[in-house]
């Protein structure tokens, strides 16, 4: 199982099944590796900046030539050193600094986000669409399917939008994350935090992209037959949030994580034991081992849909159970389209060359 | 107006300062200080009373001073200077409920403030990030300093409830951090290896002791009821202070570091209640902006600044690791630039 060679750029993207069509999701294929020394140049002339405003988003730059309008910044291996062993000693020294929720944007662009990466770019095939649906500044909701039994959909996400829209992501994760040692600091350090009302509102107040999936554990849990069925949606806080914040809601269909580990079984008596929500079984796991626990290198497609507006609902309409159950479910069905649409456009799940 | 503001816990760092900047101001005719213990130090024109740690003579003290304004500054954080854990809560509890009652029955208190701690939202792993004034804690404390201080809030509340024409003001304080401050938190820090929670990185917020006292300054002269936040601006992780203290940690599983409390506290070396032991895990942050906007007033020092101020009082910091780093790293940069960063 070999991964498949993802190249340096993703030109398979687009070749595969037409435009999609309708509401002018766009192919995106961008060389990361430019954008991000873009982006740490600006980082060095000052302590930590905001992502730089995204230029010319979703446009299609399949046909550009490297380095078109970049400054194209090749760093001497001198200017690299330096810049790394600063990085070290700011470490070492305690010289950075973290935001309300725990959030380290140094820690996460220099180590986080680049391992991360590495899955993107060279384990999944991962093909952006809709990015100009994502909101350049301001507080908004992304809303997107859950799967994968592990969060991968959640990384890959994050990785997407830092690396293709330029904005961070702040996901709301579930509580039990923060019971768990190590990943517990490791996800508030990345920017994401709890699965809370006041979180919510409070990342939205400060214009920050919010990313959420409402499913839970019952869309990330859900056993292989069900896949790209969309579970139930909660009780609709991500609306009422929406709601308060006047922000407006992205619809996000993540096609490919499905397959990562096709959940088969469920040995619930184990899972009881360990205390997690699930204890999966798929067709390599536990049978492999930790071989088995390698996700398999499916292709994905990740869908930003038409963002839904929340400015004309009025704000105490946030506690009407009717108003936030009929966003939900809009906002639901938008995504289960994609969802549908996406999963036939993509075909194979691991071919490459469609067509 | 001249004014006589009664304050207690004069005999400690906090009460004291405040003391002083009540009777710096003009405004202030008369500061009546409070305590179980002797001041070590003389506290200028100040009267002083001593009373018992259940403050039973409390309400005599109220009814001859006659002050409009009571500061309660009484709460303790660390039972070594109460002498255990049982005095400790007979200051905190019955010493306050005292207090409180002395004031409802009082005819010339028209402003009473608390201090209190932020401890009282406890510390959850499904806490939200930011606690304003009006959440309830996902887990309320059930012991030690922090269950002190949330019954003397329910005993303030009743005063509230009773009293109407009292204005009263709750501050929950985040960490003191100063030069001066010795509370649980910077004995742990001054450690000489420090150990804490594997897996865990808490968010811990400081304010400057001096901004503590101008909060409790300031809320004194004025009107303002209700519960209050107080914290500086910012944010920081355990890991980070430590780093910047140039502390040796020991990183230590959960299980392993309450045993490890519990040997220090029966050495009588050091005190973790099981709420610092959360605290190491979870941490905690509090919101400080009602406060701020009442006051119309910023603290001065950033929560980062607040703790380097503590750091230089004790010769601490990263300074030697910095140097170190430098050193070996000089061969790597050696070329005609030198130096971490451009």
């Amino acid at each position: 199982m070999n991964p498949p060679d993802a190249g340096p750029t993703r030109g398979d993207g687009s070749a595969s099944g037409g435009s999609g069509g309708d509401e002018g999701a766009k192919i995106i294929v961008l060389r990361p590796r430019s954008r991000r020394a873009e982006r740490e140049a600006a980082r060095l002339s000052g302590p930590q900046p905001p992502p730089p405003p995204r230029r010319e988003a979703g446009a299609h730059r399949a046909e550009s030539p490297p380095e078109p309008d970049e400054p194209a910044r090749p760093r001497s291996a001198d200017e690299r050193l330096a810049d790394f062993l600063g990085f070290v000693r700011r470490r070492l020294t305690g010289d950075y600094t973290v935001d309300d929720f725990g959030f380290d944007p140094e820690l996460t662009e220099r180590v986080l986000l680049p391992a991360a990466r590495l899955a993107y770019e060279r384990w999944f095939s991962i093909e952006l669409r809709g990015l100009e649906n994502i909101p350049m500044d301001g507080g908004a909701l992304v809303v997107a399917n859950h799967s994968g039994v592990l969060p991968f959909d959640a990384v890959m996400l994050q990785v997407a939008v830092h690396d293709y829209a330029e904005r961070w992501l702040r996901l709301l994760v579930a509580d039990i994350v923060y019971e768990m040692p190590v990943l517990s600091h490791l996800v508030r350090k990345g920017g994401h935090t709890l699965a809370a009302p006041a979180d919510a509102a409070r990342l939205l107040a400060d214009g920050e992209l919010v990313g959420v999936f409402p499913e839970g554990y019952k869309g990330i849990g859900k056993p292989f037959r069900d896949r790209y069925r969309l579970q139930r949606f909660g009780r609709g806080g991500f609306a009422t949030a929406a709601i308060r914040a006047h922000a407006p809601i992205v619809p996000c269909a993540i096609v490919g994580a499905e397959e990562i580990y096709p959940k088969i079984g469920d040995l619930r008596p184990l899972a009881r034991l360990l205390g997690v929500p699930y204890f999966p079984i798929t067709p390599i796991f536990p049978l492999l081992g930790p071989l088995g626990a390698i996700p398999l290198p499916t292709r994905w497609i990740i869908e930003f849909g038409a963002p839904i507006d929340t400015a004309d609902f009025d704000r105490a309409s946030a506690d009407d159970p009717v108003a936030v159950f009929n966003l939900t479910n809009e906002v639901r069905d938008t995504i289960q389209q994609q969802l549908s649409r996406l999963v036939v456009e993509r075909g194979s799940v691991f071919r490459r060359d469609p067509g | 107006m001249a004014r006589t503001v009664l304050v207690t816990g004069v005999s400690r760092y906090l009460g004291r300062e405040v003391a002083g900047a009540l009777q710096a101001d003009p405004s202030v005719e008369r500061v009546v200080g409070v305590d179980f213990q002797v001041p070590e130090r003389p506290l200028g024109r100040m009267e002083f009373v001593r009373t018992d740690p259940q403050g039973t003579g409390l309400g005599r003290v109220v009814a001859d001073a006659r002050p409009d304004t009571v500061v309660h500054l009484g709460l303790i954080a660390m039972p070594e200077s109460a002498g255990g854990r049982g005095p400790m809560k007979e200051n905190n509890v019955v010493a306050g409920m005292q207090l409180v009652a002395a004031c409802q029955e009082s005819a010339s208190v028209r402003r009473l403030v608390v201090r209190s701690t932020s401890a009282v939202y406890g510390s959850a792993a499904s806490a939200p990030s930011l606690y304003t004034e009006d959440m309830q804690p996902v887990e309320a404390p059930r012991t030690g300093y922090a269950r002190d201080a949330v019954e003397v809030e329910r005993y303030v509340r009743g005063l509230r409830r009773r009293r109407s024409d009292i204005s009263v003001a709750v501050l929950r304080f985040v960490n003191f951090m100063g030069p001066g401050v010795d509370s649980p938190l910077t004995r742990y820090l001054r450690l000489p290896v420090v150990p804490r929670v594997l897996g865990h990185d808490p968010r811990i917020q400081f304010i400057h002791t001096d901004d503590g006292v101008e909060v409790i300054r300031r809320m004194a002269f004025s009107a303002d009821s209700g519960v209050f936040n107080a914290t500086a601006r910012g944010m920081m992780l355990l890991s980070q202070c430590l780093r910047r203290a140039g502390r040796a940690e020991l990183p230590v599983p959960e299980p392993g570091l309450r045993m490890l409390a519990g040997l220090a506290r029966g050495s009588g070396l050091s005190d973790y209640s099981p709420e610092q032991l959360r605290l190491l895990c979870h941490g905690r942050g509090v919101d400080g902006t009602r406060l701020e906007e009442t006051l119309a007033w910023k603290p001065r020092y950033s929560c980062v600044e607040a703790y380097d101020t503590f750091l230089a009082a004790h010769g601490m910091g990263s300074a030697r690791q910095a140097e170190l780093f430098d050193r070996l790293t000089r061969p790597l940069t050696a070329a005609p630039r030198v130096g971490g960063e451009q």
